[in-house]
């Protein structure tokens, strides 16, 4: 990287790069912020950690860059997915506001915060960059290297017992010891009948005639679905499939065919028509 | 171009990501957008280093790294555990002190 000492401007290819990945970044972060579901949202910032290592690069840190890809959008982001294979799936977030007009508050504030933001880089008076071409002359890593084993070196070494902390209390945090023993099937039973709740099986989920995959919540005698067939993780995900009004429409798409057929065919008489088919 | 586009981009990522603070409820989002703002700032830092010619600003966003790295295991840790004794991830339920 030769760059000469203090410069105005950068390169074009650089401005059209951050025009349109900046473009992708703000775009990703705001499909973080507003997509409904946590795995889109997730898959997203992937993106635009991405976009920003890409700039990291561009800005002449090129271990920082690497080290964003494999730290963050590998290792980071792969943690939250796993998390929200683990949570997020029967957690979908609620629309209604627990808080009144809170929403519009936020982004108020947010817009605020953002102008000052801006408005402070604006009144900085940055015209003339020094790039980081003369730090790393002998290579980026290298120039990273000494500083931190230098003037750095005891943030370095603090950083080593927090990491060893983070990994113990992650250890803690998740892991869960039984208090109690687990109880058994008799006991289970007993508890049942002591209870007086439902004795029997819960009924099996499909509907015989049709389907019996486990998703289709068996139908009462009324015709309406029963929430009791169906396993409880699916009915909170609300993955349950609802096929109380298919066999009603396909009698009454099977009616409406009919009629079509037969209102184009109404001066033909039915038993000419059939023959016609059967010498086909 | 100057490179103060890269602040400014970094002051707009920052804003966005605090807004989702604030505007969202499900904790793992939340702890996303805080992701976000962190590498907001690492992104200044880095253009930061490059506007004055040395290294220290992206020693910095090195140090934040590793922090939000151990950040976000133990956030995540403390969500799951969260989610085990209250089936939810909403930020909202965690209001409640008692079980």
């Amino acid at each position: 990287m030769t760059e000469q000492l203090a410069a105005y401007s950068t390169s074009t290819g650089e401005a059209v790069q951050f025009w349109v990945l900046g473009t992708v970044a703000v775009i990703g972060a705001l499909c973080t912020v507003f997509m409904k579901r946590a795995v889109h949202s997730a898959l997203c910032l992937a993106g635009t950690m991405i976009v920003l290592a890409v700039f990291y690069l561009a800005n002449g840190a090129y271990f920082l860059g690497v080290v964003q890809i494999v730290v963050y959008t590998g290792a980071i982001m792969m943690l939250f997915l796993f998390v929200v294979m683990l949570v997020g799936v029967t957690a979908a977030d609620s629309l209604k506001e627990t808080i009144k007009g809170q929403r519009w508050l936020a982004l108020l504030c947010g817009l605020g915060f953002g102008i000052l933001l801006v408005g402070g880089i604006g009144n900085a008076s940055l015209n003339d960059f020094s790039g980081v071409g003369e730090a790393n002359a002998g290579g980026n890593v290298q120039g990273l290297a000494s500083l931190m084993f230098t003037r750095y070196v005891f943030a370095f070494e603090i950083t080593g017992a927090l990491l060893i902390t983070a990994a113990v209390g992650a250890m803690v945090l998740t892991h869960r010891e039984r208090t109690e023993r687990a109880r058994t099937q008799r006991e289970l039973a007993e508890q049942r009948v002591r209870d007086g709740k439902y004795l029997p099986p819960l009924p099996a989920p499909g509907v015989y005639a049709r389907h019996n995959a486990v998703d289709i919540a068996g139908l009462l005698p009324d015709g309406t679905p029963s929430d009791l067939t169906v396993s409880k993780t699916l009915r909170d995900r609300g993955q349950v499939r609802d096929v109380s009004q298919e066999a009603i429409n396909d009698l009454r798409a099977m009616e409406q065919r009919a009629e079509e057929r037969l209102e184009r065919r109404a001066i033909d008489p039915p038993n000419f028509k059939r023959a016609e088919e059967a010498s086909k | 171009m100057n490179p103060v586009n890269y602040l400014y981009l970094a002051a707009l990522l920052f804003t966005i990501g605090a807004t989702g603070v604030l505007i969202r409820r499900n904790a793992i989002v939340v702890f996303m957008c805080v992701e976000l703002m962190l590498n907001a700032c690492n992104l200044a830092f880095v253009a930061f280093s490059r506007l004055h010619g040395n290294l220290d600003g992206q020693i910095i966003a090195f140090f934040t790294m590793v922090v939000a790295a151990a950040e976000v295991v133990v956030g995540l840790a403390i969500i799951v555990s969260l989610f085990r004794s209250r089936h939810s991830a909403s930020v909202d339920d965690a209001s409640l002190m008692k079980l």
